[in-house]
């Protein structure tokens, strides 16, 4: 399927965000970790669309919501080279800048089965290094690094 | 001004700055040469052990009442509300609301972080899973100063278990402020991590990994030994690397004078009896240095002067 026709399929947006370029089978864990769909907005999925240059993606388009840039900096650890337009009145009035954020709190579960974080009742902290070959995450609990996809890849 | 660590929670070692930790052990070096029965005078200390741990528990009770402190507390969670379910944040709360420090010991990796958030008085860990047990590197440190008179530049092997073992990975950490030089050996199977190799390339800390003890021996201040837990192996490979990285006395000939050899403890075969009786063993007078340690930390943290 071209542009053009799932173009056709997925209503236009006159105001809010338009995620996209997501890799495919990221979109629905997008829209749960953010809850997108906890805003009451109406929110267009796509999922498995074809693009040129990514093979298939998914795309989510939420209305009259625009991402902190807490949020758009999440969505990097998730999907780096996702794009986040935001649109008023149909049309896209700037690209949200997507930067690693430095500390990310109460978004990803631990996946150290055995850190305290799972049962006492605290937020998720993960402090954030970029290194040559790597994205690092250390919880502030347990104290242990993982790379960032190990993370990310917690339900 | 109150010293750094009046009234702080004492965590994890990546927490301590290098002064802070040179504090802790000139303080234990004047504990152990002129005891003080004051410093914990009219203070009630709890020590919370959720695990079993006779070593660290009696040494810290010791520290405290050797400086005049009572202790309350439990040894093992299953006498406890947590057996209830009851989270830890409560317990700590309560807990605190008691007692001027709590002295903790817990089955879960950042279970002492967590006490830190919910509790009103000073936390210290006293070990944490498989994570921190800071009372143990500042004990390490102390008695790496005792011994070589410094802790800046010193060569220190580790041998045995460096993937699992958490008092390789906080003193290591630790030794990588004052510029240390090290060797690992163990099996490979039990190599050091590497966001830790990678912490000390970044420091510009220098290590070398070897394979036998004896190639390492005359190149080193320090030879601090760990156990190789023979669960971590099948029972064949186990078999197979159980006699290499044990220590006696007769691969110590050519060990400069001033080398000491450390252990955790306890050790069940990796450093044989005979080793005890040269004059290298230093690691039943670094058990007995924990008091001191402790009684450093606790003085510290409960007094704004020492």
């Amino acid at each position: 399927m071209s542009e053009k026709v799932y173009a056709r399929n997925v209503e236009a947006l006159k105001n809010g965000t338009v995620i996209d370029h997501i890799p495919a089978g990221l979109g629905l864990r997008i829209l749960d970790l953010f809850e997108l769909t906890s805003y009451g907005e109406r929110v267009t999925v796509g999922l498995n669309l074809s693009s040129g240059h990514m093979g298939n993606k998914d795309l989510i388009k939420v209305e009259n919501l625009v991402l902190t840039e807490g949020q758009a900096n999440e969505l990097a650890l998730l999907a780096p080279k996702c794009t986040v337009s935001v649109i008023e009145n149909f049309e896209v009035v700037r690209k949200q800048k997507l930067a690693i954020p430095a500390e990310v709190t109460d978004l990803f579960a631990c996946p150290n089965s055995n850190c305290v974080s799972h049962v006492e009742p605290v937020q998720s902290h993960f402090s954030v290094r970029v290194t040559e070959h790597d994205t690092k995450m250390k919880c502030k609990y347990c104290e242990k690094v993982f790379s960032k996809d190990i993370v990310v890849a917690v339900r | 001004m109150p010293n750094p660590l009046y009234r702080k929670h004492i965590i994890s070692i990546p927490d301590f700055s290098r002064a802070e930790m040179e504090l802790v052990v000139e303080t234990a070096a004047r504990l152990k040469a002129k005891p003080r029965a004051d410093l914990l005078q009219d203070r009630l200390i709890a020590t919370c052990f959720f695990e079993p741990s006779t070593r660290t528990r009696l040494s810290f009770e010791t520290a405290v009442q050797r400086l005049g402190g009572t202790v309350i507390g439990f040894s093992d969670a299953a006498s406890t509300s947590t057996k209830k379910g009851e989270t830890l944040a409560d317990t700590v709360r309560i807990i605190s609301s008691y007692t001027d420090a709590i002295v903790m010991r817990h089955p879960k990796e950042g279970a002492a972080r967590v006490a830190s958030e919910f509790s009103a008085v000073p936390i210290i860990n006293g070990g944490d899973g498989a994570n921190q047990h800071p009372s143990q590197t500042l004990l390490d440190l102390f008695t790496l100063h005792e011994t070589q008179g410094r802790l800046d530049n010193l060569t220190v092997a580790f041998v045995g278990d460096l993937k699992y073992g958490r008092t390789v990975h906080s003193l290591a950490q630790a030794l990588s402020l004052f510029g240390a030089k090290f060797y690992f050996v163990g099996p490979e199977a039990l190599a050091m991590p590497d966001y830790l190799c990678e912490e000390l390339d970044e420091r510009g800390i220098s290590y070398t990994i070897a394979s036998t003890i004896e190639e390492v021996i005359p190149h080193i201040d320090i030879l601090y030994m760990t156990r190789v837990q023979r669960e971590r192996f099948d029972e064949a490979e186990y078999q197979k690397i159980k006699g290499q990285f044990v220590l006696r006395a007769d691969m110590l000939r050519h060990a400069r004078p001033n080398m000491k050899i450390l252990h955790p403890l306890p050790r069940v075969d990796e450093i044989a009896t005979d080793v005890d009786a040269t004059p290298h063993a230093y690691y039943f007078e670094q058990a007995k240095n924990g008091v001191y340690a402790r009684q450093a930390l606790l003085s510290l943290v409960l007094n704004e002067t020492v």
